[in-house]
């Protein structure tokens, strides 16, 4: 079924098709209609599932902590500041190992207040061992929520579908709805491999020992590297069911493109424009869509970067102090390779300001001949003295 | 006043039965926490989940891979008990399980404290599972500093003297009373068959239910590991710590205590070695006024 329904409304629809069990929540804006439909949909009995109305996000998280760990399939949604709050419970639900899936609205991170989009809360998340996708559209949204639980399921580890506030979340576009019976057959109920059961008793996340307790964020990181080849074979399977292809690295004219844009989220898009703009003014250029953040692409990029002198990453996000954070990622993950593409990080639409296809067009033609760059070029800034 | 009298004591046959909390547990000696919890899973085993969030029992239970408990126990965050123990509940209601118990189990701290918010959540959302805070009157997990539960007066490492904790115990009960819950307890494992009642009556309702229980804490209170149980019933018997239950709003006193002075209690504790005679006095004038309150509230339910 086809429907024109918000980025927001788009994971609702996927958790529906997905037959959570509980879904536990706060509200904050740009998130709160995501909940909002799910609760409708509760209260009229078309979705059985438990929600709990939570006083936080940290016990939002915890209680998808205690449901997951009870056998069931838990959801929650978040942006900002409420992410930020259930930070100490992200460790928790992937040091747990536990596959939650949180659809997280990418809105800054206050002081000056804002409720406008960009990638620092998510980011700000990185290390927190969860699984990161961040979506270019509606559909995308859909299909990455629903691959979310697949995946997660699979490999034991929380999953973060990230969308952009309001240019995703409230903005309406065509999304193909699968069938019930369609997301039944990809997406089983789920079968937890550990669950508390009084059958067969066990305590978890006791106290460890020196002797013991790094191995389990080994562990962690083996399910991280796991995941790649996870996320191939699943998205490969979406494709078949679908006719719609989800990669890690979604790229737009690579084949022989010298310059390389890298950008997450609905800049993706735009930058699709800038780079036929580009190629109309002979100019080599390529772009690469982030679509999965965690874990990193590693071996994608380098091999869709074979060719490519130059990759430029934008970034809305700043490890302050450092650079961007793309930028940092992209930087290490590509500083064995040789030859090396020169990766110039640019920081630009922080608390929502507009990413155009103008201006990247701009700043790549600004970029082209810069053969020796700073850690961080800023795009879109006023004023900067 | 009326108070309930069990001739039978089912603490006797109890105590024969096989422990669900095994020895070889990290406790300190004279540990109430330990006592009351090794007596709480007895009555609730063996369906019962435990959700522990941080506080002296995430460590009791013992290190990896050894657990003392012989249900299943879920370690959670320290604020996190009452938000985990709700997930738990819904999650096992989602599979269909709806004959397991769960049992938050949290200190002062993780109750009166960082756990508060989400504690009130869970109460004022009547969620289907069973509170337990196990109340030692101060953060002993982290070596004794002051919590909303320390009593006025009271020493600890960050209420040291001349400045000992200047405000009182924050009052839980009425707390909790304003949630509109179905069950409100308080008791004391040296008081067993009143103990066991509780459990066994929070065990069969449904809905949000909440234990405080005291406890004493030795290497905290300053007290002789051998005085525990002495401790726990001077606390009751002094009315420092009176045995109560609320069930749909209805207040009862369980038990009338043999009344002893406050300063009985007091002096067995070298947290309130600085106390004077006065202090005590002044003590036993709050500690009246306290039962006098509950009291009235004992009255009204009698109308
Ligand atoms: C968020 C957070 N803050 C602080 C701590 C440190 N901490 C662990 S246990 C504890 C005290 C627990 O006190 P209480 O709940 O009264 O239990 P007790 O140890 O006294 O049995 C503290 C402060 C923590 N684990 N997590
Ligand atoms: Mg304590």
């Amino acid at each position: 079924m086809r429907k024109v329904i918000t980025g927001n409304h788009a994971v609702s629809y996927a958790v529906k098709l997905a037959r959570v069990d509980v879904i536990a929540a706060y509200p904050i804006t740009p998130q709160t209609s995501i909940v909002e439909e799910l609760s409708e949909w509760c209260a009229s009995g078309e979705l059985k599932s438990e929600f709990i109305h939570t006083e936080s996000e940290h016990s939002s998280m915890s209680s998808c902590i205690g449901a997951s760990v009870a056998g069931a399939r838990a959801f929650t949604a978040t942006s900002s500041q409420g992410l930020a709050y259930m930070h100490e419970m992200l460790h928790w639900a992937a040091g747990g190992r536990l596959p939650i899936v949180m659809a997280e609205v990418n809105r800054s991170l206050a002081p000056p207040w804002t409720i406008y989009t960009d990638q620092q809360d998510s980011l700000s998340q990185r290390d927190t061992g969860w699984l990161q996708f961040y979506s270019r559209d509606n559909q995308e949204v859909l299909d990455s929520t629903i691959l979310a639980f697949k995946i997660a399921e699979i490999v034991s580890l929380p999953a973060m579908v990230i969308l952009d506030a309001f240019v995703l979340s409230h903005t309406s576009e065509a999304v193909d709805i699968p069938d019930q019976s369609l997301v039944d057959s990809f997406l089983p109920k789920r079968r937890a491999a550990y669950k508390v059961d009084t059958q067969n008793p066990c305590a978890f996340g006791g106290m460890k020992n020196v002797d013991s307790w790094m191995e389990s964020r080994v562990h962690l990181q083996q399910a991280m590297d796991e995941t790649a080849q996870i996320v191939e074979d699943e998205t490969e399977k979406w494709f078949e069911l679908t006719g719609r292809r989800l990669q890690p690295l979604q790229p737009y004219r690579m084949e022989d493109a010298e310059i390389c844009i890298l950008v997450a989220g609905t800049a993706a898009w735009t930058v699709t424009l800038a780079v036929d703009e580009l190629r109309r003014r002979h100019i080599p250029a390529g772009s690469i869509g982030l679509w999965m953040f965690r874990p990193f692409p590693v071996v994608a990029l380098r091999k869709l970067l074979a060719n490519t002198k130059k990759l430029i990453v934008i970034d809305r996000s700043c490890s302050y102090g450092h650079s961007g954070i793309f930028a940092q990622e992209c930087r290490s993950a590509l500083f064995d390779m040789t030859p090396r593409p020169q990766v110039i990080g640019v920081i630009a639409g922080l608390g929502g300001r507009e990413i155009t296809s103008d201006g990247l067009v701009k700043q790549v033609e600004q970029l082209r001949m810069k053969y020796s760059a700073g850690l961080i070029e800023w795009m879109g800034v006023k004023n900067l003295a | 006043m009326t108070f309930s009298k069990h001739r039978h004591s089912r603490y006797t046959s109890l105590a024969l039965t096989e422990d669900v909390m095994s020895c070889g547990h990290t406790a300190c000696p004279g540990c109430g926490g330990a006592l009351s919890l090794r007596l709480a899973v007895k009555i609730l085993a063996p369906d019962c989940v435990f959700v522990i969030p941080a506080c002296c029992m995430a460590v009791i239970d013992g290190l990896w891979p050894i657990s003392a408990l012989r249900v299943p126990l879920y370690h959670t965050a320290f604020a996190a008990t009452a938000s985990t123990a709700v997930g738990i509940a819904a999650g096992l209601r989602s599979q269909g399980d709806l004959k397991t118990l769960v049992v938050g189990w949290a200190g002062d701290g993780g109750t009166f404290d960082i756990g508060l918010a989400a504690l009130s959540a869970s109460a004022a959302r009547n969620d289907d599972y069973l509170y337990v805070c196990y109340d030692n009157e101060a953060y002993m997990n982290t070596g004794i500093q002051q919590s909303s539960a320390t009593p006025q007066g009271a020493w600890t490492t960050t209420t040291p003297l001349p400045q000992a904790k200047t405000r009182p115990k924050k009052d839980i009960l009425t707390l909790m009373m304003s949630h509109t819950i179905p069950y409100i307890a308080s008791a004391c494992v040296a008081y067993p068959d009143d103990f066991i009642r509780k459990f066994d009556t929070a065990r069969k309702m449904r809905g949000f239910r909440f234990i405080h229980l005291f406890s004493a804490c030795p290497p905290g209170h300053k007290s002789l590991e051998a005085d525990t149980i002495r401790i726990s019933r001077l606390a009751v018997d002094t009315r420092i710590f009176p045995l109560y239950e609320v069930i749909n709003g209805k207040f009862a006193l369980t038990l009338n205590p043999l009344l002893h002075k406050a300063g009985e209690y007091i002096k067995l504790q070298k947290r309130f070695a600085h106390w004077t005679d006065a202090d005590i006095e002044a003590y036993q004038i709050e500690v009246d006024k306290r039962w006098e309150f509950l009291a009235n509230l004992n009255e009204k339910r009698n109308l």
